[in-house]
């Protein structure tokens, strides 16, 4: 299987603090791969570097064979000090051109705007207006409560609403790679079931690899292919999903078992 | 004393006025709403503005008698005017502001204070420290309709402040790039995820805005002189008015220029506040404002993030 995504010994530092530890892993195309771990465990941060968020102090991100993000070597000039330099090879923005599209924690609405206009937003880089208001009727199909609610703020939306929109903002774009963080987080135990539902539905029906990050362990492994446990900015454990559920580690320290 | 005539007649002067604030103000919160940080060399580009229009008019005009080529003669030195702050504007940004967009939030407004002395001084030395005039583009007899006085100037000041807001107003609500400002101004990282080039949009946001500071800075050539420092007092006011409205606010830059215009007239007119101390009621506004109402008429009260 071909690897879409390839993380390689990548580290993160935000001050003093390493966030992240020679961290290494990678997200085969059409899976969807899941990282599990405790508040702070770094799970955010990887997202962020992912997407070039974060400067990587050292290592490399390769997405579909192209080198993305790399750390800048030490400065010999600043006394061999390292210097915290912006080091991705592509900005955010370029990232996001490649297809990879991140939902991010807190989901990040643009609240001021209608559903309609941030959705509009998610298809920036489409330039073709037929494709976006197919896109959008697509959208509205799957997640019929954002039809309903087009004209509407987002500020006005329940979080699940708001989850869904942040997901379908995401999608506008046909992303290759979809990166969630969190999508759970906050939400009622049935809202975040129709979203994993969803999830499902988008990585088979519409082909797009998903690697998601998630503190509800359970969720995450059951709705997934391929797991991956962080605790303290390292991985720990990297199996099947399957194999972590019935894993006595993993069901002790993160199944409540 | 046909008093409510009067009142049309002060309400139309405030109207002219407040039309001029709104357009610079426009400026003031475009680039706040992006970088949330306060452009103080922008009046400055308004008196760029007006040296550029006053001499491509000239040039076309040359002694042309008033009629259909000095007006059109005026629309071109408009254009040109805003293309030339527009660039002026996007340079200004990336020399003097872009290097220290990570540095304190000090820095780059002095940095804008720097830039507001070169350019002044810039002008001083370039074309003499002695206010010029613009010659009129037409006819300025005035015309009384209903027993108020307007000049043909004000109506073009009005024609022109009011169609370059709509015109402002629908980019903003209705353009790829319009929304894309308005996203930038709400998330810059989601706006960046979204691919969305946010150099770009600050480069965008800057040209926009000195380009319709240019528009001002013609308009008030029209009533007023045309000298160096013409940027600075106007400019204030227009900062004030931003800050009335809701700075970061579009709709609310507009409000305030309006409404600054307006009661700056009937503060002088009205309530016979001496000529003199005209200068002052923007400013009273102001701390009124900021008493009442801190994040102004429209903004809205911002939580602290944590």
């Amino acid at each position: 299987m071909k690897e879409l995504l390839t993380i390689d010994d990548i580290s993160v530092s935000y001050g003093n603090i390493q966030a992240l530890k020679h961290v290494s892993m990678h997200v085969n195309e059409g899976d969807i791969v899941c990282l599990i771990g405790a508040n702070g465990a770094g799970k955010s941060t990887l997202l962020k570097a992912i997407v070039g968020q974060e400067p990587l102090v050292s290592g490399t991100i390769t997405y579909d064979g192209e080198l993305i993000c790399h750390a800048k070597h030490l400065d010999p000039t600043a006394g061999g000090k390292r210097r915290k330099s912006h080091s991705p090879t592509f900005t955010t923005d370029l990232i996001a051109r490649k297809g990879i599209a991140l939902v991010p924690e807190g989901r990040r609405v643009f609240a001021d705007m209608t559903v309609e206009e941030n959705l509009d937003m998610g298809a920036f880089m489409v330039r073709d207006d037929a494709l976006i208001a197919k896109k959008k009727e697509e959208m509205y199909d799957f997640f019929p409560i954002l039809g309903a609610r087009r004209r509407q703020k987002t500020r006005s939306l329940s979080g699940g609403e708001q989850q869904m929109m942040a997901i379908a903002r995401a999608l506008m774009s046909s992303p290759k790679l979809l990166l969630l963080d969190e999508p759970g987080l906050g939400l009622a135990p049935l809202v975040i079931q129709d979203i994993f539902q969803k999830i499902a539905i988008i990585n088979q029906e519409d082909k797009v690899t998903v690697f998601l990050v998630e503190q509800n362990a359970r969720m995450a492994l059951k709705a997934s292919n391929e797991g991956y446990v962080m605790e303290n900015g390292r991985i720990v454990l990297a199996d099947s999903s399957a194999a972590l559920l019935d894993n006595e580690q993993v069901r002790a320290a993160y199944l409540g078992e | 004393m046909g008093s409510v005539s009067e009142f049309f007649q002060h309400l139309m002067n405030g109207l002219t006025l407040g039309g001029i604030y709104a357009l610079i103000a426009l400026g003031y919160t475009m680039v706040y709403g992006i970088l949330k940080f306060i452009n103080f060399a922008h009046g400055d580009i308004l008196m760029v503005g007006a040296y550029i229009g006053l001499f491509v008019f000239d040039g076309l005009r040359g002694d042309a008698p008033l009629g259909v080529w000095t007006f059109t003669a005026f629309l071109i030195a408009m254009l040109v005017s805003m293309a030339g702050c527009g660039v002026l504007g996007m340079v200004i940004e990336r020399v003097a502001y872009k290097p220290l967009r990570k540095a304190t939030r000090l820095a780059p407004l002095l940095s804008a204070i720097g830039v507001s002395f070169i350019l002044s001084n810039s002008a001083a030395w370039m074309f003499g420290t002695q206010s010029r005039k613009l010659a009129y583009p037409f006819h300025n007899d005035s015309i009384v309709v209903g027993g108020v006085v307007i000049t043909p100037h004000q109506i073009l000041i009005l024609a022109v402040s009011f169609i370059m807001m709509i015109v402002l107003k629908l980019f903003i609500d209705n353009t790829r790039m319009g929304k894309a400002m308005r996203a930038t101004s709400l998330d810059q990282d989601t706006a960046r995820l979204m691919g969305i080039d946010v150099n770009q949009v600050i480069s965008l946001t800057f040209a926009i805005g000195s380009a319709l500071a240019a528009v001002g800075g013609m308009l008030i050539a029209l009533d007023f002189k045309v000298y160096p420092t013409m940027g600075t007092m106007t400019g204030l006011k227009a900062f004030v008015a931003a800050v009335v409205g809701g700075i970061g606010n579009i709709t609310g830059a507009m409000v305030g220029g309006i409404l600054l215009g307006i009661l700056e007239t009937f503060g002088v007119a009205i309530f016979g506040i001496p000529q003199g101390l005209k200068d002052t009621i923007a400013f009273g506004i102001l701390i009124i404002i900021l008493l009442v109402k801190p994040e102004g008429l429209l903004g809205k009260a911002e939580k602290e993030k944590v």
